[in-house]
């Protein structure tokens, strides 16, 4: 069935998959944003304990979404697995550790005998959903601002900056689409709370978070609008005749122009996201996580779409211009995605049983009673 | 090709050795006592009693704090290809990433996702679909498991794949050789069933402590009895699929089986070492004895090797020099062979960047006629095909003794707990105190028979780890081999603390 596709539309449908696996982490990025918000938001241990015991239920979904991603690139696109994952070494490697200290904080940070102490754990917390998202943001932002990389004939990648991958950690830019990332998720994290614990003479508590999505939503709009504006004014790289990439002027903005459901996709999620944060600051609602989720998942559609479609390099390379990855000189062979296409068809089984198990779980608002009990974070 | 400095090269293998053998210390419990704990929640959902459910619940908790760091440990193995093995990835990821991918799709979220349900669902849904998820959970890990394993086995045996100079890679074009190469098949079976024998092994000790201690008697003796059935059926398993990996070794790594049974000239009805002491100066290619000590079974290792008693087995000498009287082509022979695809390779690549298409044409004709040597182009000398030797045949013997004894002190355990009389076996008890101890050393030597094995190719004869090596200043991957010696290293004190305070705990309140 799928090995009668031609090549160009398997590498344009796998680049749609991982632009849906990543858009999809960056929703579930509402564990990294709640993590940020223990300290603010909880006053007392059960207020602490409704956080993370709320959380905690999730936390390995956005885990796995994150190695999925990176499992998808893998395998669709290793040219870019190995050269930016290779390259930029520092800044991933920095991402993964705030993952693996994430890991065992749930679990240890109440236990007995956990020596480390419970404030340390927090601490982990906290420095995966900042200083992790931020990070993030950084490398994804070099989707458009590029990077300081070579290959030779053998598709062996230099880097050519000392700092690895960190220095994208110093543009305004990729700064600013990390500090959007983290406000985000601050935002999302927010929401989802509200939406999953049972607040019962717990009124300030609610207030409180409440009142930190509308914080959120106002420090995450300036860098929001500083991403886009720049975004649509940039130069870009495009790829011309015979493959050559090109720098061309306003190509964001051509892009956006050129793919009107992109466009489309974008200001739905971008309004998704505004209508979120209006119902659950103005309306009392506890229900904004889902179009602020939605929203999110949208604009980062559109994001990953302006970046790899219509004749752009997805990973520019600043150094050397002919160097810049497409989907079409990063990507497996043919067969390879046929294969991973005949897997992708168990996707929608997956996110059946998720929604299926996600419901079951949590058809009761979680309650202070239950975190408590010996089964609890 | 970049030239890699060898530090770089060894101080990649030491951060990726050290952290696959920290992941190695918690994965085969996680992977173990899933179906132990899915084997103990079935007994309390068929039988209604509320100790069964006490007795999961204890157990869960444990698998718990050792799933969380299985877990942390994890993430950076996946990434690592990327950071530290981005050639590597580049020239095998065609192959190599699909099965990490799968893996992803289908193993992890339903363990992600049964997970939760597994141990916050206990008064959230029903038994049944508590159940159903403790299951989902082991399938889950297994299935995980089988797709890195088969990612692995393919690095061992690789198959199904073509290389291309096109792109400078080597590309899959049968995806069903690649998942049910006999290699990739043994090696699942094998490194599974050991692990089932450890999370027993796991249950054993902590069971016996309670027996020494006198305390919680009832909830050890029943735990006893299903790990010790499931550990002897697994240990039966590993010997068969051990004997499996080695059979499959003999054709697809004989160096690699060489190596673990320190054979330097091969022969027929070759013997199988039982135990020895290798001999330190021994060095490919001289008349020194590689014994300094040895006890030999004649005949097994052709049987093992070939399943012929006579058969001639190739030792490392023939393997490195080459041996005419058994059609062994050595590795001088495919150096020169490998040497020369390098060359056209190169020369390939320079005459289509300048557009010289007969060049291009001819160089290509020469490179296919010895690409399959294309690996052995990059060894500096012949001695290199070689893995070290005394490090392959300690491991291998040590598992090999190990794996050996722990049927028997299944046996030993169930005999007793038939007679009524093991709380009594005042001998035993502590042997089974040291039988976790005992069955992680086995496991990572498990590891090092495979992975030290195998140097030093990343990709059997393909690919050498000199070639598949990021391109980092060596001061980078110190810097983080360190980093995650202190990290890995201070979340295992604190996982052992929780963990011994936890089993101090004991059942009480589940």
């Amino acid at each position: 069935m799928f090995s009668n596709l031609d090549y160009t539309t398997l590498q344009q449908l796998w680049w749609l998959i991982c632009a849906v696996v990543g858009s999809l982490f960056l929703f579930l990025n509402f564990v990294q944003g709640g993590q940020t918000l223990l300290w603010q938001v909880a006053k007392n241990d059960v207020e602490k304990s409704l956080v993370i015991n709320s959380l905690g239920r999730k936390w390995e979904l956005t885990f796995t979404t994150l190695v999925l991603f990176g499992g998808a690139l893998f395998a669709a696109f290793p040219k870019f697995y190995a050269t930016s994952f290779g390259g930029a070494y520092w800044v991933w490697m920095i991402i993964l550790f705030t993952f693996i200290i994430q890991a065992v904080s749930y679990e240890y940070r109440k236990k007995p005998g956990n020596f480390l102490g419970t404030r340390t754990y927090e601490l982990f917390l906290f420095i995966n959903g900042s200083l992790g998202l931020l990070l993030i943001g950084a490398a994804v932002a070099t989707f458009f601002s590029g990077s300081n990389f070579s290959l030779n004939l053998y598709n062996q990648v230099t880097w050519d900056h000392p700092l690895r991958g960190l220095e994208a950690a110093f543009s305004l830019f990729n700064l600013s689409l990390g500090l959007f990332l983290v406000f985000n998720a601050r935002i999302l994290g927010g929401m989802y709370l509200l939406n999953n614990i049972n607040f019962s003479a717990m009124e300030s508590f609610q207030g409180r978070l409440r009142r930190s999505v509308r914080t959120n939503f106002c420090c995450a709009l300036p860098f929001l609008l500083y991403v886009l504006v720049s975004l649509l004014l940039r130069s870009g790289y495009g790829i011309g005749e015979n493959g050559v990439i090109e720098v061309v002027a306003y190509k964001y903005l051509g892009n956006l122009l050129a793919m009107p459901l992109v466009l489309g996709l974008l200001l739905t999620g971008l309004v998704l996201v505004v209508l979120s944060v209006w119902l659950t600051v103005h309306r009392d609602s506890s229900k904004g996580i889902w179009p602020g989720g939605l929203g999110t998942v949208l604009v980062g559609l559109s994001l990953f779409s302006l970046a790899g479609y219509n004749q752009t390099a997805f990973y520019p390379s600043l150094t050397d211009l002919q160097s810049s990855l497409t989907i079409y000189n990063a990507s497996s062979s043919h067969y390879t995605l046929v294969t991973m296409t005949y897997v992708a068809l168990m996707i929608p089984l997956v996110l059946a049983y998720v929604v299926y198990v996600w419901r079951q779980m949590d058809g009761q608002k979680l309650a202070a009673h239950e975190v408590v009990d010996e089964e609890a974070y | 090709m970049i030239d890699v400095d060898l530090s770089l090269v060894n101080w990649s293998r030491a951060q990726f050795a050290l952290t696959a053998m920290y992941h190695w210390i918690f994965v085969p419990l996680t992977l173990g006592l899933s179906f132990l704990c899915a084997f103990f929640e079935s007994i309390y959902v068929r039988t209604g009693d509320e100790r069964w459910r006490s007795l999961t619940r204890f157990w869960m908790t444990l698998f718990g704090i050792n799933f969380a760091i299985g877990v942390a440990t994890g993430i950076i193995l996946e990434f690592q290809f990327g950071t530290n093995w981005s050639n590597y990835s580049w020239m095998v990821g065609d192959i190599f990433g699909a099965p990490l991918a799968i893996e992803g799709i289908l193993a992890f979220f339903l363990e992600a996702t049964f997970f939760a349900v597994m141990f916050f669902g206990w008064n959230r849904v029903s038994k049944g679909f508590h159940l159903f998820s403790t299951w989902m959970v082991a399938v889950g890990s297994n299935l995980s498991a089988l797709w890195i394993l088969v990612a692995n086995g393919w690095m061992q045996d690789p198959v199904g794949m073509v290389f291309n100079p096109e792109t400078v890679r080597f590309e899959m074009e049968n995806f069903w050789a690649v998942l049910f190469s006999p290699t990739a098949v043994a090696k699942f079976t094998h490194t599974t069933s050991s692990a089932f024998v450890l999370a027993s092994l796991f249950v054993l000790t902590i069971s016996s402590w309670y027996l020494i201690q006198k305390k919680h008697q009832d909830m050890a003796k029943r735990s006893i009895v299903v790990a010790a059935v499931f550990g002897l059926l697994a240990s039966v398993y590993v010997g068969y699929t051990g004997d499996e990996s080695a059979f499959t070794a003999a054709s697809t790594q004989p160096m690699k089986l060489a190596a673990f049974e320190g054979l330097y000239q091969g022969e027929e009805g070759a013997g199988l070492v039982a135990a020895g002491l290798l001999n330190p100066a021994k060095k490919p290619g001289d008349d020194l004895d590689p014994f300094l000590f040895e006890v030999k079974i004649p005949g097994l290792l052709s049987i093992l090797s070939n399943r012929e008693p006579g058969s001639f087995v190739p030792g490392i000498d023939d393997l490195v020099y080459g041996n005419a009287t058994y059609g062994v082509m050595g590795v001088v022979d495919k150096m020169k062979l490998g040497r020369a695809a390098v060359g056209d390779l190169a020369t390939y690549k320079l005459a289509r960047q300048s557009g010289d298409v007969f060049s291009a044409e001819s160089a290509l004709v020469r490179f296919r006629a010895n690409s399959e040597y294309l690996g052995y182009g990059y060894l500096a000398t012949p001695e290199e095909a070689v893995p070290p030797v005394a490090i392959s045949f300690y491991a291998f013997h040590i598992m090999v003794v190990l794996g050996s004894f722990f049927p028997v002190l299944f046996l030993a355990y169930l005999f007793f707990l038939y007679k009524g009389q093991l709380e009594e076996q005042r001998w035993l008890l502590p042997v089974g105190l040291l039988s976790l101890l005992l069955g992680t050393v086995a496991q990572q030597a498990g590891w090092v028979v495979a992975e030290v094995g195998r140097q030093p190719w990343a990709i059997q004869g393909m690919m050498p780890v000199s070639v598949a090596t990021t391109n980092l200043d060596v001061g980078n991957v110190q810097t983080t081999f360190f980093m995650f010696l202190g990290l890995f290293t201070l979340l295992l004190i604190a996982e052992v603390k929780i963990m011994l305070k936890q089993i101090s705990i004991g059942p009480e309140g589940h």
